[in-house]
C-alpha cells in the first residue's frame, strides 16, 4: 500500500510542484525512514524539514494520521502503509 | 573616480535580501526581495574571478539555514543539493546559521565561513561546499564559550593578507582566537580586553564579548575591535590590545569598518550604552579616526536626528571603489545610508525595509 506525505504549499516548488509524495510501504515503518523515502529525489526539500542530524526542525510540524509526531515518538513514530503524513509550517513567526 | 562601474549594495534584512544598484552612487534603484521571510545574516561579493559571485547565507525560522550563490547578481540562484555547510555526523550538531562569509586573500577558490554554533569552515570551491575546521571545533575552551543575544557564532573571520598561516576569528562571548599554523591550532588573543561582566576575573584569557574586529589596510598586523563596552587596537595581529576609546562619545557599539586602502583610518557607529541601545544623544552618527584611534571626529550630516535606531554588527561596510570608497550603513528600522565622501555626508538610498542585519557593497569595474 501507499502512504502519502502531504507537503505545505511553501515547499511544493522543491518537489517540482507536487502537493503530495506517495511512499510504498510493506508494513509499519518509522516516520524518519518514510521521510527519507519520500524526499530521496529532493534533498533540498529534505533539508527544509529536518536538520543534518535527522531531527524535525523546531518550527516544522509533522502529523501522522492527525497526531503530532513531536508529541509522539518523533522520527520513530510509526507510519502504516495507509497513513497520511502532513508536513506543516508551524504557526510561528513575526 | 576613473572608470567606475555599477555599484551594488547587498542589503540583508530580517525578512530577505534587497539589492540597491547605482551607476553613480547617487541615484539608486532597489531590487528585491530575494529569500523573502528569511533572515539574511551574511553577504559576500566575491570579485576575485569574473563574473562576480554573490554568496548569501540566510535562515528561515521554519525551514532552517541555507547558503546560495548567484553568478549573475541575483537573476538566478544556486543551492547545493546536499547543503553547502553540514556538520559532520560525529559532531552530533546541526547548523543553525551562517553568520559570516569571507573571501580568502591568498587563494581565489577559497571562501571562509563562520557559523552558529561556533564553527569555522573552509571552502575550496568558491563557496559551494565547506569543510569544518577541526582545530577550532575541538578547542578545549569550547564548553565555556557563551551565546550573545543573537546566539553563539563565529561572527568575524579575518585572514591575514600578508601571511596565509595567520587568521583571526571572533565570537560573542568567547573573544578573539588566532591561528599561526593555517588553522591547525588556535590560541585566545584577548590580553588587554576588559570583561567587566565577569566579576570573578575581569581580565580573563577568554570569554570577552567582542562585537566586531577589522584589519587595518596599511598595516596588516594592526586590528581594531569594537567590544561590548570597549574599543581597542592591536598592533601584534590580535594577541594584545590597547584601549583607544578616549575621545569617543561612548565605548559601546556593534560594528566597525576599516578603510580599504588608507591605513590608520576606520569608522565606528557608537551606541549610547548596553542599557540604552540608541545613538548617543539620539543622534545617529559615525566616529572616524585617521590616526589609528588616537583621535576621533563625529560625522553625522545627512543622518537622522533625533534617531532611536542603531546599526548592527555587519550592517556597515565600504564598497570596492578604492579611489573614494562608499560607506554604507543599514539601520534596524530598515533604512540604508550611503556616503561617497568618507562619511562627511550621507544620503538615504533605501527605506521601508525590514530591520537591516548586514550590508555589503561592490563597485564593479
Amino acid at each position: 500500500m501507499t502512504a502519502r506525505v502531504v507537503l505545505p504549499g511553501l515547499l511544493r516548488d522543491l518537489a517540482d510542484g507536487a502537493a503530495e509524495l506517495p511512499v510504498e510501504l510493506g508494513g509499519e515503518t518509522a516516520l524518519g525512514e518514510v521521510l527519507d523515502l519520500a524526499f530521496e529525489p529532493w534533498p533540498i526539500l529534505a533539508s527544509r524539514v529536518r536538520d543534518e542530524r535527522g531531527q524535525i526542525r523546531r518550527h516544522v510540524n509533522v502529523f501522522v494520521d492527525g497526531e503530532d509526531a513531536k508529541r509522539a515518538d518523533g522520527v520513530q513514530t510509526a507510519v502504516t502503509p495507509s497513513s497520511t503524513v502532513h508536513v506543516i509550517n508551524a504557526v510561528s513567526g513575526g | 573616480m576613473g572608470n567606475m562601474g555599477e555599484t551594488v549594495v547587498g542589503i540583508g534584512t530580517r525578512k530577505g535580501l534587497w539589492l540597491a544598484r547605482s551607476e553613480d552612487r547617487q541615484t539608486w534603484r532597489v531590487e528585491g526581495p530575494h529569500f523573502l521571510m528569511s533572515e539574511v545574516l551574511t553577504v559576500l561579493f566575491d570579485t576575485r574571478t569574473d563574473p562576480t559571485r554573490l554568496l548569501v547565507g540566510f535562515r528561515s525560522s521554519h525551514w532552517g539555514p541555507s547558503l546560495q550563490h548567484s553568478d549573475d547578481l541575483g537573476a538566478t540562484w544556486v543551492e547545493h543539493p546536499e547543503g553547502s555547510i553540514r556538520f559532520p555526523e560525529d559532531t552530533d550538531t546541526a547548523l543553525k546559521a551562517t553568520w559570516q562569509l569571507v573571501a580568502d586573500p591568498h587563494d581565489p577558490a577559497v571562501v571562509w565561513a563562520g557559523t552558529e554554533p561556533q564553527g569555522l569552515w573552509r571552502s575550496a570551491d568558491r563557496g559551494e561546499t565547506f569543510e569544518l575546521n577541526r582545530g577550532l571545533w575541538e578547542h578545549p575552551h569550547r564548553p565555556e564559550w557563551g551565546e550573545g543575544f543573537g546566539g553563539g557564532a563565529i561572527h568575524t573571520v579575518l585572514p591575514n593578507p600578508a601571511d596565509a598561516e595567520h587568521m583571526l576569528v571572533a565570537m560573542s562571548t568567547g573573544g578573539v582566537y588566532n591561528t599561526r599554523d593555517g588553522g591547525a591550532s588556535w590560541n585566545p588573543g584577548n590580553t588587554g580586553i576588559h570583561a567587566y561582566f565577569q566579576p570573578h576575573d575581569e581580565w580573563p584569557e577568554f570569554g570577552q564579548c567582542v562585537h566586531k574586529v577589522v584589519r587595518d589596510s596599511g598595516t596588516p598586523t594592526r586590528l581594531y575591535a569594537q567590544n561590548h563596552k570597549g574599543v581597542y587596537r592591536s598592533d601584534d595581529d590580535g594577541v594584545t590590545w590597547t584601549s583607544i576609546e578616549a575621545g569617543l562619545p561612548t565605548n559601546f557599539g556593534m560594528t566597525a569598518v576599516a578603510h580599504p586602502s588608507q591605513g590608520d583610518t576606520m569608522w565606528l557607529v557608537p551606541i549610547a550604552s548596553d542599557g540604552e541601545r540608541i545613538p548617543p544623544a539620539a543622534e545617529l552618527q559615525v566616529q572616524r579616526t585617521d590616526d589609528a584611534g588616537a583621535t576621533w571626529r563625529t560625522q553625522h550630516e545627512g543622518l537622522p536626528s533625533p534617531s532611536y535606531t542603531n546599526v548592527l554588527r555587519d550592517a556597515a561596510c565600504l564598497d570596492t571603489n578604492l579611489d573614494e570608497p562608499g560607506l554604507y550603513l543599514g539601520t534596524r528600522n530598515g533604512e540604508v545610508y550611503a556616503s561617497i565622501d568618507g562619511g562627511d555626508s550621507f544620503a538615504r538610498i533605501a527605506e521601508q525595509l525590514p530591520d537591516v542585519l548586514c550590508v555589503r557593497a561592490v563597485t564593479l569595474s
